[in-house]
């Protein structure tokens, strides 16, 4: 029964690809088209309330650095907020002032699209700043990626100009995630998510004791949490609380809202090419390394934890601990695998109590980062990949190697370069400093092989902006706020920013005709090459620390 | 290199300070938008659509006294009722969340064996191969309502020789209680803890 839930939630997911693959191509190709009558006056009002008269094509310089300024402004009044909101309105339970460092942390957590929470949801923010900031950021650190994985696709299939930041950046609110929101807020309120101001309820239980019970707007942040890929909870238990997650049903709508966008990009992708099949050679190799991993987390959830084995209960239904009862393992492997395959970090298991072997799927879809991934970014990495493995194959047959009609040289090569090395380079370099310090290494709470996991976990999950957990780590201090805050910033600028340059340089490139000679990019035989390009560079780069994390747990575990 | 793109920016100059003050005003636009009118338009609707399930679903008594909510687990104590999952937190619902123990955590492996100890004390009649492990591990949010079907039909020897109740009758309790998968499809079978001893103990004050 399990594999069959799992295919149905796969199947549907299929079926939404081309659907909203067209969508989001006709949202931003910016033809004129249907939408635009629903939404073009709307849009046409922002515009004009914000100044923008004119929204012609930009540069890739002009464009990274509109994104960066948006993004500056919109992270100074999160800081501000958070800094003020005991004496804000809405705070019906009194809660003062977030701590500095933690301030920090959070408010790059969220624009960055991490949502790494060092806080918890419960004590830690008003209802105001669960809106103003939390929300809000969830909208706009999602629209941002999004504008930038469009403008790297314009740059990158020939299109005249990147675009320009401003409209992208509007037009994903106007046209994706606030419709989308809205309509998923009032699916998951029908069915039992809570959305009211008022305070915590307190209640007298069956047994007579008191029982306080944390409420508040949970449905309006839980919808874009999954729909814009961020990740970040109401509650401190994230998905797997009751209220943010009541049944398997929301369960499948909430992997099916996290899952859709990133996996109905590569068509869009394809559209702009004017090549379908070139969207559908990037969206096989996703799906291909996504069932892999799957398969792995959900035949070692499945089996279970030897040691709980060795006691003689009934262990049928396979390693509990940390799930919850209504999901199961087949609905919460499923949830683990597509949460850090599309960076969101939500979770509704705690993964730090998955088994070792289990461990190894939410770990490596992070290492790789471009398994479908988060708002635009798993798309743009992927591409990266694909034309890292163009350039291998070029130098493999000795000719200079091109992608989609461009020729890939020494420039372009040399900011991938830099993108794929600053990954690695920020999960593992902190990792080691953390273990060198007793700052880092006084947080670790399961002793042995785990409390190694459980570092490199964290960085991951930052460098990679998803922003799950081993929430066992006690990382709300200074040394935690400050390290992840810092590998945040990084994962997710640096890449961006180069990946932009690379679109630009590509866009002023003359076209190469194609000849029989050209290196195809969208048949069987190119899905294979990049998926072994993608596979190679991260067991290269991860497999020696997967062997004395988990491996090593899982060999020692009886 | 003079590239194109450029050209076509600079051909109408914006000075810096305006080009700024369009990013500030459109950052409002964007806050006020995404982070008040969205949050507080979904509460509206939702409170006037669906009351019930956006004020928490709450359970009320024979007396019309909220007891609770039906998706919050609570922490049963009294042994002539059926017990919840584990919980570190002891199902307090200001706050949410699990130890977080790893597979190889030796406390985890002392909770675990000392919980079945006193499982087979408390309940002498079952035989431990037949214990479902959900009822001994804690739970992800450690608020969960329910547990598997099965893990409420190893304790109705214990509940039975307690209240007197006859141990088919209460078979017949957990199998009304017992929720399919949604839709027929997803998700584990499971029974609501808190709705079922409220069922048992109306059937006791009978």
């Amino acid at each position: 029964m399990g594999i069959v839930q799992i295919i149905a939630v796969i199947t549907i997911l299929l079926l939404l690809v081309k659907p909203l693959g067209t969508y989001l191509y006709y949202a931003f190709s910016n033809e004129p088209n249907r939408s635009d009558r629903i939404f073009g006056g709307i849009e046409k009002g922002i515009f004009k309330l914000g100044g923008l008269k004119e929204l012609g094509g930009m540069s890739w310089k002009k464009y990274a650095i509109s994104f960066l300024s948006t993004n500056i402004v919109l992270v100074a009044f999160g800081y501000l907020i958070l800094r003020l909101q005991g004496g804000l309105p809405l705070n019906p339970n009194g809660i003062g002032e977030l701590e500095q460092s933690l301030t920090f942390n959070t408010v790059i957590s969220f624009i960055t699209n991490t949502n790494l929470q060092h806080y918890s949801g419960e004590t830690g923010l008003s209802y105001f700043s669960q809106m103003a900031v939390i929300t809000m950021l969830m909208f706009t650190s999602a629209a941002s990626g999004l504008s930038v994985a469009v403008a790297f696709v314009r740059g990158i299939t020939g299109g005249k100009t990147l675009g320009n930041f401003f409209q992208d950046f509007v037009k994903s609110h106007t046209r994706i995630f606030l419709p989308l929101a809205l309509l998923v807020t009032l699916i998951l309120v029908a069915l039992q998510v809570p959305q009211t101001l008022q305070p915590t309820l307190e209640v007298s239980t069956l047994e007579g004791q008191s029982q306080q019970i944390a409420i508040g707007p949970v449905a309006s942040l839980e919808s874009i949490k999954h729909l814009g890929t961020n990740g970040g909870g109401f509650f401190g238990a994230n998905s797997a609380h009751p209220f943010e997650n009541p049944s398997p049903l929301t369960n499948v709508i909430e992997m099916l809202s996290m899952w859709m966008l990133p996996a109905s990009l590569p068509y869009m992708y394809g559209l702009f090419a004017k090549n379908k099949r070139q969207g559908w050679g990037i969206f096989s190799a996703m799906m291909i390394l996504f069932v892999l991993l799957l398969s792995l987390n959900f035949y070692a959830e499945s089996k279970g934890n030897p040691a709980i084995h060795a006691m003689g209960i009934d262990v049928s239904q396979g390693s509990m601990e940390g799930k919850e009862v209504r999901f199961g393992i087949a609905q919460s492997s499923l949830f683990t695998t597509v949460t850090t395959a599309a960076t969101t970090g939500s979770v509704n298991n705690m993964h730090d109590t998955q088994t070792p072997l289990g461990q190894i799927t939410p770990l490596a879809l992070m290492m790789l980062n471009n398994v479908f991934g988060g708002k635009g970014v798993g798309l743009i990495n992927m591409l990266m990949y694909a034309i890292l493995a163009v350039f291998l194959c070029g130098l493999m047959v000795g000719r200079t190697p091109e992608f989609l009609g461009r020729k890939i040289e020494a420039r372009e090569m040399k900011l991938i370069a830099i993108a794929i090395l600053i990954h690695p380079l920020i999960i593992l370099a902190p990792t080691a400093l953390s273990f060198l310090t007793d700052l880092g290494q006084g947080s670790i709470s399961n002793p042995g092989y785990h409390g190694l996991t459980q570092v490199l976990y964290e960085y991951a999950s930052s460098a990679a902006n998803n922003g799950s957990g081993f929430e066992g780590l006690a990382d709300n201090n200074t040394f935690w706020n400050m390290m992840t805050g810092l590998v945040m910033l990084l994962g997710r600028y640096i890449s961006m920013i180069a990946m932009l340059a690379v679109a630009g340089s590509l866009l002023r490139k003359q076209p190469v005709p194609e000849t029989i000679g050209t290196f195809r990019t969208d048949n069987g035989l190119f899905t294979g090459i990049l998926i072994g390009t993608v596979l190679i560079i991260g067991a290269l780069t991860f497999l020696p620390v997967i062997v004395l994390g988990p491996i090593a747990e899982h060999l020692t575990l009886r | 290199m003079k590239n194109t793109n450029e050209e076509i920016t600079e051909q109408k100059p914006v000075s810096k300070g305006a080009y700024l003050f369009s990013v500030v005003r459109l950052s409002a636009i964007l806050i006020i938008l995404c982070g008040i009118v969205y949050p507080l338009a979904s509460t509206a609707l939702a409170q006037v659509l669906m009351p019930f399930q956006a004020n928490g679903s709450l359970l009320e008594n024979r007396e019309g006294k909220v007891i609770g909510s039906e998706l919050i687990g609570q922490n049963f104590r009294n042994p002539a009722l059926f017990y919840g999952r584990v919980s570190s937190i002891e199902y307090k619902a200001e706050a949410s969340g699990s130890n977080n123990y790893g597979p190889s955590n030796p406390d985890m492996l002392k909770r675990t064996s000392d919980f079945i100890a006193q499982w087979k004390i408390d309940n002498p009649d079952v035989p431990v191969h037949e214990l479902p492990i959900d009822l001994v591990t804690n739970s992800g949010s450690g608020l969960d309502p329910h547990i598997s079907p099965a893990a409420a039909r190893v304790q109705i020897p214990r509940i039975s020789g307690l209240t007197g109740v006859p141990s088919d009758t209460l078979k017949n309790l957990v199998k009304e209680h017992t929720e399919g998968r949604d839709l027929g499809l997803f998700g584990e079978e499971r029974v609501n803890v808190l709705k079922l001893n409220m069922a048992l103990l109306e059937l006791s004050a009978k």
